[in-house]
């Protein structure tokens, strides 16, 4: 491991503050919905730098390939076909982390240091003290964990923390044929998101607009939208995402319960681990986490 | 044991409180976070432009070591070159995934004979390979060369053996490949532009 | 590219038709969205199905295949007739005003001269009037009934709206919409860019579509604008350096002509391509034809060429006809061919029918294949099953295989579509034992210059004469011919206006072709290309990106050319006084003195305005043709003919000709037309943004963005087939049959045409029987074997096929 770091502003599973001096600056990356051709350099570019390589899968009837987000597929791009009263619509979404001011996934997480959030917004999964719970899949409001079958811990974008933290911008970013994945301080992007509504409301888009959705603290990862109004149009971006209200709820009364459940999956997952070796996720809870 | 993870939290809710696990025992001081090693700290850098489309988009080649005398470079990374003013650093999902081109299994390595009637290939060395190449096509031109056509006029053509050039190699390549091809009298010559 | 990527920033309106922009060249399509998001251009998308391109349009209007030249025939119909074209642009910049020779007609879808039984045309009418003075004549009011304007008029009058929608089967107020934004731009200071590819060229008629595009933006006075011209977004990373480089049956390298075999005459032969002006004071630049040419012998047989053996001009093969890559398979086809490479190509997925074209490999002796990668055309006597059924022990041809290096492996320059040579370095060794292209064309040629030197054989003075005086013979390095092609002093050269002044020494590399001589005194291996390796090195590798105008000319970032040049024709950006017509974007302008400007300017440095030379240099009329002469094999004037293989069995213009009288098609191809009636679907092939050609199947990233094959259908049609997305269907042509996924989009419309509805079947080429990604048919199983009339580029976009659940 490096000892390259970002400085943290919190971990999972740690009661121990983090420093709090030093103020970094807020990063995010803008997608502009409205410029994307959906050609999928971003998914190349993520997997060639992440250095890894999904299933040579199958042609299901769609452009989507692969299927869904995997523990190798960090990003995907979503296809709609909608007839709005503009007529035909082809919404292309480029779907993967948001990385959320206010992560469900680390707030979910049993694990201490299996995610950590940074000062400049991004939430990463140190996948060394993942326990595979799955916890994190289950918080994350936009489905977006993906447990590995081979290794029994969970991946997504990190949003190249790599990269940015020696002041790169992310692959995805650097690679995207028409710009409209750009990256900087997330007051530089909200700037850059207005401009390009201005434009669009002048192109007829009359509820252009900004998805930095409040429910999760606002995203470091956002998105310029054609029809802001109505984010389920672009293959189910969620309108008011929102940590499950469960997880708020959690500290109180089913602690102990949950401790204990926990204390007895952990311990059990490792031998389960050392008996069989990883876990297969079974069928039922695949397709849960797909929903 | 085979735990249904999604089905035990609907029984005691999302999320664990943060002191939790902690509780049971995992230590502290583990838990640091690290972000991955930036890979391209000391790699060797090749400027080059992307052998797709006629956009031409610049490349920064990343390969293993500093080119030391021992050190084998083998390219593990490639990405746009952002000084260049067509690209400006953007590469398509072609061009972003150039490295596995250059590391295709289905990458010619050796020379290769195929018999006639044959179902296989058989490895050979250069020299056989030009030999039998140069064999071929002298015999086939000295047979069937055209020095003038029924009217008497020097025509000095061969037209029992083609040439279809490539597409996306160097101008060198091509200028030489034209030099030589041209001057044997071939003008079953064609490439690429026409389809 | 007249132009180039980055100008298209410039646009106000661009026009993404015949191709696909954002799905064939994602990273030159950045700059479609820079105009929109920074210019405030209006993007509109023509195409059959609505694409990558169309999901970022402003507008997108629905079109069947191979219509282009009925709606765009029609665009020229509403410029005219509405009155909306660039007046002063027109007069001065095209030969509107020129007077057309008197037998010119054209009658129910003929022009005058046709010989039907030939299927060509005597186009000895096809001409302008030509005064006593030797120079053509012209009427500058535009009024005369036989002037090119009125004829034109004419000629596209047909073209109504209603005409348009009835072939084309877009809406006719899309149509409408679609001629109005290209209407804003005949004001001088808004320009429109046309950006096509393969979806213009690959008809019967593909050239005549480019050149009506070309047409419509001499009406706006849209040529050598910043942000207009015709760009062709061609499709290999070197096609254009290939091009230029003259890799064709009939040219030599930067664009000079082979001599046919009744041209046994050196001078006469000179003489035909130094075109002398059609109009007073035009420069007419082929005119140094002899230049060209014999610093090009020069530069391939050095001291054997000499003024008294007419620089060799005998050792030139003559054609009989041209032998391109259709003529060649149906050659090979019919057993005359003994001989074939295929270097870095793959013509048994690049060309159409596969049928004919396993037959035709299947009679070779023997097969040399050049490439980086396992291609089909290699293995095209391995037996892959439903993908590729053949018996290799039927199969006598022998083959050799010789693994030649990738772009990573080597050093050298490409040319990109906007015409830039770009230099580039090797980063690794090849794998095994692979060779550069140029180690193993040197590896073969040394080899027969060895055997002839040995054995003698015919006519081997070429061979035993061409100049191969590189330091490693088994290799000439990219520097070396690099520095060939640029070209170089024979002697020492003088200042034509100061003989005293040596300009250049004895071997040193020219500046540019502008030092060419006629005499043998300098060499030089293709006269465009000179510039690119001079005295001051290698300027293809020059780095500078600094963009001092703003307009993205970047003149100190490699090498374009002709001389640097990066926009065609700009001379025509400026009024005939020598000002730019937009003030906004000023590409080169007249300064009381001398042109110049944020690029170099395409006319003689000092010819005044007054003088009247006109912008298209190349031209012996120094304007634009909107009459083409006798340039086209079927017409001056662009005309809708259908493909050979249309859904309406007709052509609503003229039913007795339906496809292009003038296209060659051999015999037995003929018999391998299908008709309407069995074949009821318009299909049409065409590229995906995760794939490259037939390569990227061999990559794993690539394969894992498309892993399988697919065609595409709209939803009307799949309703009526019973077809669901993800089913397994079969499509067949006249030609053969092929399986695949169907991917069922509500992206492609059935159109109402002629009375009838015309569905779509969408067809990407990218699987075959090699490669990682999943097996798959070969798409040109399903393509017909005839090509456009003037560049023999095969009907790929537009075929019929039918199909049914698999």
């Amino acid at each position: 491991m490096s000892l390259q770091s970002l400085d943290i502003t919190r971990r999972s599973a740690t009661t121990t503050a983090s420093p709090g001096q030093r103020q970094t600056t807020e990063v995010a990356k803008l997608i502009d919905v409205t410029k994307c051709i959906g050609c999928k350099a971003c998914q190349v570019a993520c997997m060639e730098w992440n250095d890894t390589r999904d299933d040579i899968g199958e042609n299901h009837g769609v452009y989507d390939n692969p299927a869904d987000l995997t523990a190798n597929s960090w990003t995907v791009m979503r296809y709609a076909e909608v007839e709005t009263d503009r007529g035909l619509e082809w919404l292309i979404r480029k779907d993967g982390c948001m990385h959320c001011a206010e992560p469900g996934c680390l707030k979910a997480c049993p694990a201490p240091g299996a995610i950590v959030q940074y000062r400049n917004g991004i939430v990463d999964f140190q996948e060394g003290n993942c326990i595979g719970c799955g916890y994190c899949i289950t918080g994350c409001p936009f489905n977006i964990p993906r447990l590995s079958k081979k290794d029994s811990k969970v991946y997504k974008c990190t949003l190249c923390s790599d990269r940015v933290a020696v002041g790169l911008e992310p692959a995805c970013v650097k690679t995207c044929p028409t710009g409209a994945i750009v990256f900087g301080s997330k007051e530089d992007m909200i700037r850059h998101a207005e401009e390009r509504i201005v434009d669009l409301k002048q192109r007829g888009y009359a509820k252009a607009g900004l998805y930095d959705p409040q429910g999760v603290g606002g995203t470091h990862v956002m998105y310029v939208l054609h029809h802001a109004d109505r984010p389920e149009m672009y293959c189910g971006l969620p309108k008011d995402p929102a940590i499950g209200p469960l997880v708020g709820v959690w500290k109180g009364a089913a602690k102990p319960v949950a401790s204990l459940a926990l204390g007895m999956i952990a311990v059990g997952a490792f031998a389960h681990y050392v008996a069989n070796g990883p876990n297969e996720v079974d069928e039922e809870n695949e397709k849960e986490h797909k929903e | 044991m085979n735990v249904t993870r999604r089905r035990f939290l609907k029984i005691c809710a999302t999320g664990l409180g943060s002191s939790s696990v902690v509780a049971l025992g995992f230590p502290v001081t583990k838990a640091q976070a690290e972000v991955r090693a930036f890979k391209l700290a000391r790699s060797s850098e090749t400027r080059n432009t992307c052998p797709y489309c006629s956009v031409s988009c610049g490349l920064i080649m990343h390969s293993l070591g500093d080119r030391a005398k021992n050190a084998e470079s083998s390219i593990f990374h490639i990405e746009g070159d952002p000084d260049h003013p067509v690209n400006r650093g953007t590469l398509c999902p072609k061009g972003a995934g150039l490295v596995d081109f250059i590391h295709s299994p289905n990458r010619l390595k050796y020379p290769e004979y195929r018999a006639a009637g044959s179902d296989r290939w058989q490895r050979i060395s250069w020299d056989e390979a030009f030999a039998r190449v140069a064999r071929w096509m002298k015999d086939d031109r000295d047979r069937n060369f055209l020095a003038k056509n029924a009217a008497g006029a020097t025509v000095n053509r061969w037209l029992t053996t083609g040439f279809l050039a490539a597409s996306a190699s160097s101008n060198e390549a091509g200028y030489l490949t034209h030099k030589v091809i041209r001057n044997l009298g071939v003008l079953a010559f064609d490439n690429q532009a026409r389809v | 590219m007249t132009n180039h990527w980055v100008d298209i920033k410039n646009a106000n309106v661009i026009i993404v038709m015949g191709g696909n922009a954002a799905e064939a060249h994602p990273c030159g399509f950045k700059w479609v969205t820079e105009a929109k998001a920074h210019n405030q251009a209006t993007l509109v998308v023509i195409d059959p199905r609505f694409t990558r391109s169309a999901s970022v349009a402003d507008l997108y209007a629905p079109v069947r295949t191979g219509t282009d030249i009925a709606f765009l025939g029609g665009v020229i119909n509403y410029l005219l007739s509405k009155d909306r074209i660039q007046h002063e642009y027109v007069k001065s910049y095209t030969n509107a005003s020129f007077l057309v020779a008197e037998g010119f007609t054209f009658e129910d879808g003929l022009f005058s001269g046709y010989d039907a039984g030939g299927r060509k045309y005597d186009r000895s009418t096809w001409a302008y009037q030509m005064g006593p003075d030797g120079y053509a004549l012209v009427d500058e009011t535009l009024q005369h009934p036989r002037c090119v304007f009125q004829l034109m008029k004419q000629h596209f009058s047909r073209y109504t709206p209603e005409a348009v929608s009835n072939i084309c089967g877009t809406p006719r107020e899309t149509f409408l919409k679609v001629c109005e934004i290209i209407a804003t731009t005949s004001v001088p200071d808004r320009t429109l860019t046309f950006l096509y590819a393969l979806g213009w060229t690959q008809h019967s008629t593909g050239s005549q579509i480019i050149r009506t595009a070309a047409m419509v933006q001499l009406l706006l006075g849209n040529i050598g604008m910043a942000g207009g011209g015709v760009n062709a977004l061609r499709g290999h990373s070197n096609i254009q350096g290939l091009t230029d480089l003259g890799l064709l049956s009939d040219l030599l390298p930067g664009y000079l002509t082979l001599p046919r075999e009744q041209e046994t005459d050196f001078k006469a032969y000179l003489d035909k391509r130094s075109i002398k002006p059609l109009r007073p004071g035009q420069m007419s630049y082929w005119q140094n034809y002899p230049k060209f040419h014999v610093s090009l012998m020069k530069s391939w047989y050095g001291a054997a060429a000499t003024k008294e053996n007419n620089f060799c001009f005998d050792w030139l093969p003559k054609l009989d006809k041209v032998y391109d890559i259709l003529q060649v398979f149906e050659l090979m086809a019919q057993g005359q061919l003994n001989g074939y490479f295929c270097q870095g190509f793959n013509p048994l997925a690049a060309v159409p029918n596969k049928a004919k074209l396993v037959k035709a490999l299947s009679k070779l002796k023997y097969l040399v294949v050049i490439d980086p990668l396992a291609t089909e055309t290699s293995c095209f006597w391995e037996n892959h099953g439903e993908y590729h059924d053949v018996d290799s022990a039927k199969i006598s041809t022998e083959v050799l295989r010789l693994p030649s290096t990738c772009f990573a492996e080597e050093n050298g320059s490409l040319t990109n579509s906007g015409r830039w040579l770009q230099w580039h370095y090797q980063g690794a060794r090849p794998p095994g034992e692979a060779k550069a292209d140029t180690e193993i064309m040197a590896g073969i040629f040394l080899k027969i210059r060895e055997l002839y030197r040995k054995e003698g054989g015919p006519f081997p003075d070429a061979i035993a004469n061409l100049t191969w005086n590189y330091q490693i013979p088994a290799a000439p390095s990219p520097e070396e011919l690099a520095m060939e092609y640029n070209g170089k002093a024979l002697e020492d050269l003088t200042d034509p206006k100061d003989p005293t002044k040596v300009i250049l020494k004895k071997g040193q590399q020219l500046d540019g072709f502008g030092q060419l001589k006629d005499d043998g005194s300098t060499a030089c291996g293709c006269w465009i290309y000179s510039g690119a390796w001079t005295e001051k090195g290698n300027l293809m590798a020059r780095r500078d990106n600094s963009d001092p105008s703003g307009l993205g000319n970047t003149l100190n970032w490699g090498f374009a050319w002709p001389a640097n040049r990066r926009v065609l024709y700009n001379r025509a950006s400026c009024d005939t006084t020598g000002k730019p017509w937009d003030p906004k974007r000023k590409l080169v302008y007249w300064d009381g003195a001398k042109w110049a400007g944020a690029d170099v300017p395409d006319l003689k440095p000092d010819a005044a305005p007054a003088d009247g030379m006109g912008p298209f240099i190349m031209q012996a009329e120094g304007v634009g043709r909107l009459f083409a002469l006798d340039k086209m094999a079927e017409g001056p004037f662009p005309e809708h003919y259908e493909p050979f293989e249309t859904p309406i069995d007709t052509n609503p213009l003229h039913p007795k000709v339906i496809s292009n009288p003038a296209a060659r098609v051999f015999r037995g191809d003929a018999d391998e037309f299908g008709k309407g009636q069995q074949y009821p679907y318009a299909a049409t092939t065409y590229r995906l943004t995760e794939h490259f050609h037939y390569w990227t199947k061999h990559t794993r990233l690539s394969s894992i963005m498309q892993p399988e094959q697919f065609v595409e259908i709209g939803e009307e049609l799949a309703r009526e087939k019973g077809i669901r997305g993800g089913d397994k269907v079969r499509v067949w042509s006249h030609r053969g049959s092929i399986k695949a996924v169907a991917v069922v989009t509500k992206r492609i419309r059935p159109l109402k045409v002629n009375g009838k509805t015309v569905h779509h079947v969408g067809i990407p080429i990218h699987w075959g029987f090699k490669g990682v990604a999943r097996k798959g048919y070969l798409a040109n199983v399903l393509t017909p074997f005839v090509g456009d009339a003037n560049t023999q580029t095969p009907e790929f976009k537009s075929f019929l096929v039918n199909l049914e659940k698999a």
